[in-house]
């Protein structure tokens, strides 16, 4: 028992902090546009799959560097060329944008990269395991991730509490207007924002691609959850996105290990069904079955009890 | 599509700031959304007249545009030698976008290959007339199947393949029997070449259903008796996706090894949602403190290499049992760390080929499609052996071929003899225990180095089992 506790936890470290790197540049895009990005895991899979095109050429570590940059670049001209127009339609128009921008990166990805799973590996220098517990080994490459993931957490949280930079974002979050006045190019500002943050997102693609496999259905799914995390942590705050990423994460991992679930229950209660019970997969049901579920359950109790979110600043 | 995004874009705005405005646009996204639903059925029920309603007149007009343009192309291809009469058009239903296309898209690619290469250049069939796949893309979805079966029927096309998913071929198999039994001489016949749940020829079984693959039941007495036999194994963990045929290897494995080593331990069965489960580790973790020797899994397409990955990760030197591990980026990815651990239960036997006409093909093919590979030559056996009973029906009557099709006995490119059983339409052929290697692989897979080999054979006869089939058939 002890081993599957502290293997959920490390993993439920792993997943939760590769969402937070999502949500982070989510939230801050969501919080000062008020644009709820559809795209922003479309721009994960796009890191993955520029950077295992540049590992076949240059190596993986080229990849690294190289692959957000780029996708940065493609979600700042994205802003400033499509979303800043569309912008004048109002949020119904850059709703429906990022959703339709959504469907053609994807097919986008087919089309280039074709349908198939890419070979995309972590690199030989990472391809040992870091230390082994109870018979398991925990490789190199998670712990990477992991440090990977916290300091962009660090640096993160202090650019936006320390820096100019992040001053002026903070106040261009709360209020826009009174920023502008103040002599600031808020709509520059937007644009590297959102330019920052798809480049995160690009990030978390490229350091994932080797371990959750690099295909065209990577993404999906991945969109909703961290719509959820941002929600649950709440608007523009990134110590919220974090705290919510680490409950997903390992509330999830947990549920999966844990072997408990209905029968067990009743089982307590001392109640027995007949196996042919027309409700018998209701019965059976066990707790990892619905791991999936919990996130958008926890969303739910969320938005009744604290609809601001557990670390957000507004309704 | 804009129908979601609006309802989409509407729930956002709800979310953002709820107003009264945002309300109002919400319930008139949801009457639209009712009166496209409605539309959509009426269209289904039209059949394909071009009536009155613009949106089925656009596509009909789309459709025939597209036939007429896909006709030109063949004949500009020059296919000369089989352009006597109209082509024999054969449907396609499977996914060729979304998180599946890349295993429809190798299938549709072999379809079309062996028509080409087995019959349209060697002058055609039924005294020269040519093959014409048709393919239509259902994402893997039963409700998109439903509507591209529609199509394929307004299209006047009698045959159709479909594989890909055993919730997609109930589906199918349904809508099947049911447009069979309301037109009577415009029956469909659905020919599975790789759904292998066994109800599909079990209590679900039709006339007009036709299983080229093994169903889940045969192939796992096959595997549970390599298993067995293998002395070294003790423990075993069942992992598999929650849907029908998640389901029956579950609780078919433990059943049978039940039977087989009583004293093998089952120490986990486990199921996880189909496609959604991004990372397996938190699986692994499981599988390793159960203290397993071996681990059955069902798993296909991302959720197999995920589940592989994760334990190769976790640095678990244990083989796994699979029915779906290799091809379509599978073998390149798992690369090395799979040698020798991966195991597959495949109707196909792998390397060694067994004929040099066998050898012909895969050759020809990896000419034209270098990326790709022959990842279910069942393929060609289902085609060679429909376009045989068109010859011996003498026609495209869909029960005049599903008649001859029924008991006809095959031999293959691979010289083996495959037999249709006419009590519930199942083919009979041998299985195989594949090992995933680099030794003593002349044809590898993804281009790795890495491809399969036949370890252990298990003759046709051998895997004959019962049926509880009762076939209602239809008087002519």
């Amino acid at each position: 028992m002890p081993e599957i506790l502290v293997f959920a936890t490390l993993n439920g470290l792993v997943t939760g902090l590769l969402l937070f790197m999502l949500a982070s540049g989510l939230t801050v895009i969501f919080s000062m546009m008020g644009v709820l990005n559809f795209a922003h895991a479309s721009f994960y899979m796009l890191g993955a799959y520029f950077a295992y095109s540049i590992s076949l050429w240059f190596g993986y570590w080229t990849g690294l560097i190289v692959a957000p940059l780029l996708v940065g670049a493609l979600g700042a001209l994205v802003e400033r060329y499509g979303l800043r127009r569309v912008h004048q339609q109002g949020h119904v128009a850059e709703l429906v944008f990022t959703f339709g921008l959504a469907f053609l990166i994807e097919e986008a990805v087919q089309f280039f990269w074709g349908p198939e799973t890419r070979n995309y590996q972590a690199p030989e220098l990472l391809d040992f395991p870091l230390f082994t517990l109870f018979g398991q080994e925990f490789s190199a490459y998670r712990g990477f991730m992991l440090a990977i993931s916290m300091s962009i957490f660090l640096g993160l949280y202090h650019t936006l509490t320390r820096s100019r930079v992040g001053l002026v974002i903070q106040a261009a979050i709360t209020h826009p207007q009174m920023t502008a006045q103040l002599g600031h190019n808020v709509p520059l500002i937007f644009t590297m924002v959102f330019g920052v943050g798809t480049a995160l997102a690009g990030l978390a693609g490229v350091i994932a691609g080797p371990v959750l496999t690099t295909f065209p259905g990577m993404a999906l799914g991945l969109g909703s959850i961290v719509f959820v995390i941002v929600v649950i942590g709440g608007l523009g705050s990134l110590q919220g996105a974090l705290l919510a990423s680490l409950l997903i994460g390992l509330l999830q991992s947990y549920a999966i290990a844990a072997d408990v679930g209905v029968p067990d229950l009743l089982a307590m209660l001392g109640v027995e069904f007949p196996g042919d019970h027309p409700l018998d997969d209701l019965w059976t049901l066990h707790l990892a079955q619905v791991a999936p579920v919990l996130p958008f359950l926890l969303l739910v109790l969320v938005l009744v009890f604290r609809p601001k979110g557990l670390l957000g600043k507004r309704e | 599509m804009v129908l979601v995004a609006v309802v989409v874009a509407n729930g956002g705005g709800l979310l953002v700031k709820f107003s009264s405005r945002s309300l109002v646009r919400l319930v008139s996204a949801l009457l639209v959304l009712l009166a496209a639903s409605v539309a959509v059925r009426a269209q289904g029920q039209a059949q394909g007249q071009v009536g009155a309603e613009g949106q089925a007149q656009n596509q009909v007009e789309a459709q025939a545009q597209a036939q007429a343009q896909a006709q030109v192309e063949a004949q500009a291809q020059g296919q000369a030698e089989a352009q006597q009469g109209e082509p024999v058009r054969i449907g396609f239903i499977d996914p060729l976008s979304g998180p599946f296309a890349s295993i429809g898209t190798s299938a549709l690619l072999l379809l079309e290959f062996s028509a080409d290469y087995l019959f349209n250049s060697r002058g055609g069939i039924l005294g020269g007339r040519a093959i014409e796949i048709v393919p239509f893309d259902n994402q893997q979805s039963p409700t998109e199947t439903q509507l591209q079966f529609r199509r394929a029927v307004n299209e006047g096309l009698h045959f159709i393949f479909q594989g890909n998913s055993s919730a997609v071929a109930n589906a199918l198999g349904a809508a099947v029997t049911r447009h069979n039994r309301r037109n009577p001489g415009e029956e469909v016949v659905h020919l599975n070449y790789a759904a292998v749940d066994p109800a599909l020829t079990e209590e679900n079984c039709s006339f007009w259903h036709f299983r080229f693959d093994a169903h889940a039941v045969m192939k796992l007495e096959v595997l549970t008796d390599f298993i067995a036999s293998s002395e070294s194994v003790k423990s075993v963990y069942i992992i598999g996706q929650d849907y029908s045929f998640g389901h029956v290897v579950a609780q078919t494995s433990e059943r049978l090894l039940g039977e087989k080593r009583p004293d093998i331990a089952i120490v986990g069965n486990e199921l996880h949602p189909i496609g959604q489960v991004k990372d397996f580790t938190p699986y692994v973790t499981k599988i390793v403190a159960s203290g397993a020797d071996a681990i059955i899994t069902g798993n296909f397409g991302a959720d197999m290499v995920a589940l592989a990955r994760s334990v190769i990760d976790a640095g678990l030197d244990i083989p796994i049992y699979t029915f779906y591990a290799a091809y379509d980026g599978i073998t390149a990815t798992l690369g090395a760390d799979g040698k020798d651990r991966i195991y597959l239960v495949h109707s196909d036997s792998g390397n060694p080929f067994s004929t040099e006409e066998r050898r012909q093909f895969h050759l020809a093919f990896k000419a034209a499609h270098p990326d790709r590979d022959v990842t279910q030559p069942r393929l060609m056996n289902a085609l060679s052996m429909l376009v045989k009973a068109m010859e011996e029906s003498g026609g495209t009557d869909p029960y005049e071929v599903a008649l001859a099709l029924e008991d006809m006995r095959f031999s293959t490119l691979r010289g083996e003899q495959i037999w249709m059983r006419g009590s519930d339409h199942q083919l009979m052929q041998a299985l195989h225990i594949l090992v995933m290697t680099d030794e003593n692989i002349e044809f590898d897979a993804d281009n790795s180095g890495f491809g399969l080999y036949a370890e252990h054979v298990v003759p046709a006869a051998q895997t004959v089992l019962e049926t509880g089939c009762e076939m209602k058939r239809p008087r002519r």
